[in-house]
């Protein structure tokens, strides 16, 4: 309605929020209980609906690395509880093998894809875009919540896996062929995989709705003086996170496509010359390579990593600058460093695959610019560090958990150089080192990243605040119990213990880490028991917590913070306001903040200097 | 509220798409480039597998013939699908611009004349895996030997049958989206719209997927 086309035929430029007004009606129309909480196309409910989609999803995934902890922790004892939950799969107590592999796989989809991924891009992505850009919902709010279902049906699938007899995708998270190509190779070769890889199908449909939503709002909708140097960080990493799942997700989707044919259609994409045990008999696949397998996961695998951390990288970002009342340090530096990385990102997958027969002239290439990463990372750490030196802290749990992270990225990071390069991969790759990295780099910190964001966002998200003590609790046994889980099982790949295997019993030169073992599956179940309590924290919170009495709680700078405190479907009432400056106008001029909406005034210092 | 900015205003400064299209466009680029990856990762994979393997069917060999004139006339069927295709995107030429014209018939015409020559470009690729079919090709089996006269393995028929039957399948949804875009048309949708910024869109995929069977053809036929 609002599009007038002159007479050669070129629209009009219109302001973005008119083309919006014809996707739906503001906040004028009646919404029932299933528009508002089912059928929501209002980007705030989406959010939610992914959120508490993802913290399902993070329960299930973290209470599957209970139980395979259990096991390594306790390799002679039998859980006779398990037999009673897992039924043949736990057999007299003890976990059998094939399951053992499948809660890896399981544990390592869940975590990675349907929890940093979907919960938490989905989430910030969703709730935060609109509200810090200035606009009244996403560009196209009936995709959105397209991507949710598309997301709720592969959750479902991925559920109904665990279900089926054969038992739930065991191939570990990589499902590298031929293992994953052929029924006959184990249990969880079965329907498992094939329900596992339509699951992720739709899981790259939903993130590829999401991340081109996400983008489009970025660039089109940003209110009148959002420039693009003006939005907060988070929306750079938003940004760069939707750009990397665009170009990324697909190859994903072509590798997953090859491997459907090889395992139903006979093709040999994957496969060549193999001789099959268990049953006996050659195959006549002949000419494929599963090494082209790996790298198409990996040009997907790779970036993906990024998809996790970078949003977390914004969240930190933000929440740190407010709390400590000071502006972000270095802002043009860390959009540059974030877009190295994302850059990078697309150039280093092989440094997965230095071991499996990769040409080690090419290999040395990939070791060049896995290091090169090391610098925008850096530059990013120092700039938190900057951030917070001489800040005026505030301890709130958001702040902890951002300090928390930048801890964890640091330590985490620091043995990623020794990872990335290949002849010192040869004896680190497939032990617990590779395993203590990722899971602080990208594992840890990413979740640490998340609950800054939860605890700093959630008075927007429900309008009530979290409760603090339990938030303590949870932000100082979460830090040391991941110390504690992650720094000894660097011991344990130094001295080459493997990653994936169910009993070290047999295996005399580790029995020394038996006593290890014990303590981490110990802490493990203590950490766990501590995310329950942040879960009961967020129903509890949700529904009685202390009440958001002012519309900006933190006294932070970014629009987000311009609305009524329970914002209705269209976030402002009347006009959306207009911005003036950058969100990190921090201690300026002898005031606290200054919020993005207020006009520069005559006397203030110019914009980007203190 | 629709109003037209000077153009020495700032482009990125916010409150206006500072591409100066709106977000179906953008989504649609976007969408594309996507999807340029997902052929890409295709046409990559067939390409490692080729060079690795010691030799490949000739395609002069497996091609050759057409429909009621038999045999022994390499390509010349693949190049009436391929000019088929192209010139189905010159008729969507046509009906973007007719659109910006806000000449109605003019879109009705090209449009209607852009699905005829996608189904008739499906109809020729259903001719042409039926009669590989009939030969023996499918996916898993591949009864054309190397250029070099010893026995091919299989990834000839399987990358041919999957990148092939990827592109159809996005040829089918043009065809589809076409349909509807049909039905909008003569619904006068569009004319109440006040613009015809749909069919630019339809017609940036159908373009899309003409210049992915630029390279399929490429890849597969020529060399």
């Amino acid at each position: 309605m609002s599009h007038e086309v002159n007479m050669h035929g070129q629209s009009e430029v219109i302001t973005t929020h008119e083309v919006h007004h014809d996707e739906h009606h503001g906040h004028h129309h009646k919404e029932t209980f299933i528009t508002k909480y089912i059928f929501s196309q209002d980007h705030k409910m989406i959010a939610k609906q992914f959120l508490v989609t993802g913290i399902i999803w993070a329960i299930i995934g973290g209470l599957f690395s209970v139980l395979f902890r259990l096991q390594l922790g306790f390799p002679n004892e039998t859980f006779p509880f398990l037999e009673t939950i897992l039924g043949k799969w736990a057999e007299g107590g003890k976990l059998n093998p094939e399951f053992y592999y499948a809660l890896t796989t399981m544990h390592g989809t869940v975590l990675v894809f349907f929890v940093l991924t979907a919960g938490l891009s989905g989430t910030f992505s969703n709730f935060l875009i609109p509200l810090q850009v200035g606009a009244r919902d996403m560009a196209s709010p009936f995709m959105n919540m397209l991507s949710f279902w598309f997301f709720f049906a592969a959750s479902i699938i991925m559920i109904a896996s665990l279900f089926v007899q054969t038992g739930p995708a065991s191939g570990g998270w990589t499902s590298y062929p031929p293992l994953s190509a052929l029924g006959d190779a184990s249990e969880g070769s079965k329907i498992g995989m094939d329900l596992w890889l339509i699951a992720m199908a739709l899981f790259v449909v939903n993130s590829l709705l999401g991340s081109l939503n996400y983008i489009s709002t970025i660039l089109n909708m940003r209110t009148k003086g959002m420039s693009m140097t003006r939005v907060p960080l988070t929306i750079w990493a938003l940004l760069f996170t939707a750009v990397l799942g665009v170009l990324s997700f697909p190859v994903l989707l072509s590798g997953f496509i090859l491997l459907l044919f090889d395992r139903h259609a006979g093709t040999s994409f994957y496969l060549s010359d193999i001789f099959l045990a268990s049953t006996q008999k050659a195959l006549p696949n002949e000419g494929g390579s599963a090494i082209l397998y790996q790298h198409l996961f990996w040009f997907l695998g790779h970036p993906e990593v990024y998809i996790i951390i970078l949003p977390t990288m914004g969240l930190v970002s933000d929440v740190m600058s407010a709390n400590a009342r000071k502006p972000i340090f270095g802002y043009m530096a860390m959009v540059g460093s974030m877009f190295a990385i994302a850059v990078l990102a697309f150039l280093v997958w092989a440094h997965h695959m230095f071991v499996t027969g990769l040409n080690p002239f090419l290999g040395a290439f990939f070791v060049l610019l896995t290091l090169l990463i090391a610098v925008p990372s850096a530059i990013k750490v120092f700039n938190w560090l900057t951030t917070l030196w001489k800040g005026n802290l505030r301890f709130t749990p958001g702040m902890l958990f951002s300090i928390g992270f930048v801890s964890l990225f640091i330590s985490g990071g620091l043995t990623g150089i020794f990872l990335g390069n290949s002849t010192l991969d040869i004896h680190l790759h497939d032990t617990y080192f590779v395993i203590a990295h990722f899971h602080i780099v990208m594992g840890v910190s990413a979740f640490f990243g998340m609950f800054a964001g939860l605890y700093h966002w959630f008075p927007k998200m429900f309008g009530r605040f979290m409760n603090n003590t339990l938030a303590y609790i949870h932000f100082w046994i979460t830090l040391v119990g991941a110390y504690l889980i992650f720094w000894p099982m660097h011991y344990q790949g130094l001295a080459g213990v493997p990653r994936r295997y169910l009993d070290f019993s047999g295996w005399a030169s580790f029995n020394q880490f038996d006593g290890l073992n014990r303590f981490i599956s110990i802490v493990t179940i203590i950490v766990f028991a501590v995310q329950l309590l942040f879960v009961f924290n967020f129903f509890y919170s949700m529904f009685k917590g202390r009440r958001v009495r002012t519309q900006n709680p933190w006294g932070a700078t970014s629009l987000e913070w311009t609305t009524p405190i329970n914002p209705g479907h269209g976030n402002w009432e009347g006009e959306i306001p207009e911005v003036h400056r950058w969100a990190y106008d921090y201690g300026k001029d002898g005031r606290e903040f200054i919020p993005q909406t207020e006009p520069v005034g005559a006397n203030e210092t110019p914009e980007g200097k203190h | 509220m629709a109003q037209a900015v000077p153009a020495e205003q700032k482009w990125w400064s916010g409150g206006k798409s500072p591409f100066n299209v709106e977000y179906g466009k953008l989504m649609m680029w976007y969408f594309l480039m996507s999807d340029a990856f997902t052929f890409g990762a295709f046409l990559i994979s067939y390409g490692t597998i080729r060079f690795s393997s010691n030799s490949w069917p000739d395609p002069n060999e497996v091609f050759q013939s057409f429909p009621g004139l038999g045999s022994g006339l390499p390509l010349m069927f693949v190049s009436l699908m391929t000019f088929i295709l192209i010139i189905s995107s010159v008729t969507m030429v046509l009906a973007v611009q007719a659109g910006h014209a806000m000449d109605k018939k003019g879109v009705v015409r090209n449009l209607v004349l852009t699905i005829i020559g996608g189904i008739a470009f499906l109809s020729c690729q259903a001719w042409e895996w039926t009669h590989m079919f009939h030969e023996g090709a499918w996916w898993g089996s591949n009864p054309f030997l190397n250029i070099d006269g010893t026995k091919a393995s299989t990834n000839f028929t399987n990358f041919f049958f999957t990148i092939t039957g990827f592109h159809g399948f996005h040829v089918f949804s043009g065809v589809i989206i076409n349909i509807i875009m049909l039905i909008m048309t003569l619904n006068n949708v569009f004319e109440q719209r006040g613009h015809y910024l749909m069919i630019e869109k339809a017609g940036l995929y159908w373009h899309f997927v003409d210049l992915v069977w630029v390279f399929v053809f490429t890849v597969f036929y020529l060399v």
